[in-house]
């Protein structure tokens, strides 16, 4: 590897923006991410509901979504929602898609964030809950004031985990046409294939990068939001 | 579901009445939604039968589906015995004594966990045609980087999971192996490995599902599995919708038989070691399934 190879390598920023993809996954990250948390969330409460038919429901979602192949769900939202049903998000063509991608990724990791909050609900003591009956308590006051505030601080580190893959699975909008970083390297390879470990070394560290601080964040996070028993 | 929880109370007679009561509105609301998603699916004329009965010919099943779903378990197949090696391999690495051994496992595991499959697969696809290797026809690519990819990426999940597994067994096991006389490298192979395997194979079980679900991301690279085929089908007939409605449902089934084999495989061979013998703590859920690393 010589100054030639790396000035090669280096020219080629200046006529890609890769900065510029990165931050579409990140964006698709940050809004998918709010939207999961709040559809799993929902799911959670209505999963440990006294109902069976909300049960029933919030467990048929999980279970369909989570063995869904993410990319059939893009796809689907492409071409199902969009082509074939005509479901327009957004009036610009292109903030369409990544909308219609947001929806999506969100969908699927709603299914992960429920499984997570529902974890998080296994750390709280069952004594606690009793407690609540007791002094009487009904399930939504429950579940409101005592359960899943304790049940997020226990599910920090799952969720930390669906958060990391939800930004690794962002790659994935790329099924979807959205011009994120994925689909920027492919084009970057097949424009200069003679630097392609460069190229992908890039951009791999980029989402080393993006990644290792979700996941010491969140690690660091559960040890103190950790409620000490 | 949960027979017993300890969030609400056993209802009474009025609480049973008002479940009923709750549980037909929410029914209709669930049944009105979806009719109203039909009735939108109807207006726009994807309901017709000519869009759904190409399915039940098996011309389709014959020439696409059958195929893409044949390309696709052998992607997933492969990929299942080289993350199986590749795990073994790292996660022995990672227990190794040599501090270098257990280092440079230590960075390749965690690399591939942190970068996106697709980016791998996107790279070997491309890189194959780069470096020419005689003994791969060009048509072989697309599968290459696929299996390539999930072993890495997956591989790198199981080594992790042996990792645990051997953290998470009692000292004494190690202490009773040294004590009568092998090594440390017998040790983990002959007692420590085989009980860590055992005691993770409901989570390698919930793994396989995450590598089937993948080998749908060869549709980016033009890997000729199940979505490809089923969206080709769909161009063919002019009905996407539904083929890739019937494509989904596929994946659910399988991925679903595979996620309920998990628990079963846990319990039969949980009886054949007495390693973990610690109780579970009870818990607010009274049946918690792995969900799958993802």
């Amino acid at each position: 590897m010589d100054g030639d190879y790396l000035s090669q390598f280096l020219s080629l920023f200046s006529q890609f923006d890769v900065p510029a993809a990165f931050w579409v996954n990140i964006k698709l990250t940050f809004f998918a991410a709010i939207i999961a948390l709040v559809i799993g969330t929902v799911l959670a409460v209505m999963r440990i509901s006294p109902l069976p038919s909300l049960r029933w429901a919030g467990s048929t979602y999980v279970n369909l979504l989570r063995n869904t192949p993410l990319t059939i769900i893009i796809v689907f939202c492409v071409l199902g929602l969009w082509s074939q049903l005509g479901v327009t998000l957004s009036s610009d063509f292109n903030e369409n898609f990544f909308r219609l991608a947001v929806l999506g990724l969100a969908v699927y990791h709603a299914a992960f964030v429920c499984e997570a909050l529902r974890s998080g609900v296994n750390t709280v003591p069952i004594g606690q809950a009793e407690a609540a009956r007791a002094i009487g308590l009904g399930f939504l006051p429950t579940a409101r004031l005592i359960i899943l505030p304790q049940a997020f601080r226990g599910a920090v580190a799952p969720l930390g985990n669906t958060l990391i893959a939800l930004a690794k699975n962002s790659t994935v909008a790329a099924a979807g046409s959205v011009a994120e970083a994925s689909g920027l390297m492919k084009t970057m390879i097949e424009f200069r294939p003679d630097v392609i470990f460069a190229i992908f070394f890039t951009f791999a560290l980029g989402f080393v990068i993006i990644v290792i601080p979700i996941g010491l964040a969140t690690t660091s996070l559960s040890r103190r939001l950790a409620v000490t028993r | 579901m949960t027979s017993q929880s300890v969030l609400f109370d056993a209802p009474g007679p009025k609480a049973r009445r008002r479940m009923m009561w709750l549980n037909i509105v929410f029914g209709l609301v669930v049944a009105g939604i979806a009719v109203l998603v039909l009735a939108q699916l109807g207006a726009k004329g994807q309901l017709a039968a000519d869009l759904w009965t190409p399915f039940l010919q098996w011309s389709a099943w014959e020439n696409f589906l059958i195929p893409g779903l044949i390309n696709t378990l052998r992607a997933a197949g492969l990929a299942i015995i080289g993350s199986a090696v590749f795990g073994l391999l790292f996660g022995l690495g990672r227990l190794s004594q040599s501090r270098i051994i257990r280092t440079l496992s230590g960075i390749v595991v965690e690399f591939f966990r942190a970068v996106p499959v697709l980016l791998m697969m996107i790279f070997i696809w491309l890189g194959l045609s780069q470096v020419n290797i005689t003994m791969l026809r060009p048509s072989e690519y697309p599968l290459v980087a696929v299996v390539a990819a999930l072993i890495l990426y997956n591989g790198s999940v199981f080594a992790e999971l042996v990792r645990s597994g051997v953290y998470s067994l009692p000292r004494g096991q190690r202490e009773a192996a040294l004590a009568v006389g092998l090594t440390r490298p017998q040790s983990l192979r002959s007692v420590e490995v085989p009980q860590a395997l055992i005691a993770m194979l409901p989570a390698l079980v919930s793994q396989l599902v995450v590598i089937l679900k993948d080998t749908a991301l060869g549709y980016i690279i033009t890997y000729r599995e199940l979505l490809q085929e089923a969206r080709g089908l769909g161009n063919a007939n002019g009905n996407i919708l539904q083929a890739l409605a019937v494509a989904a449902v596929i994946f659910i089934v399988i991925n679903y038989a595979l996620t309920k084999l998990a628990p079963w495989v846990g319990q039969r061979l949980g009886r054949r070691t007495s390693g973990r013998t610690k109780a579970e703590a009870p818990s607010l859920i009274a049946a918690t399934k792995g969900a799958p690393t993802r």
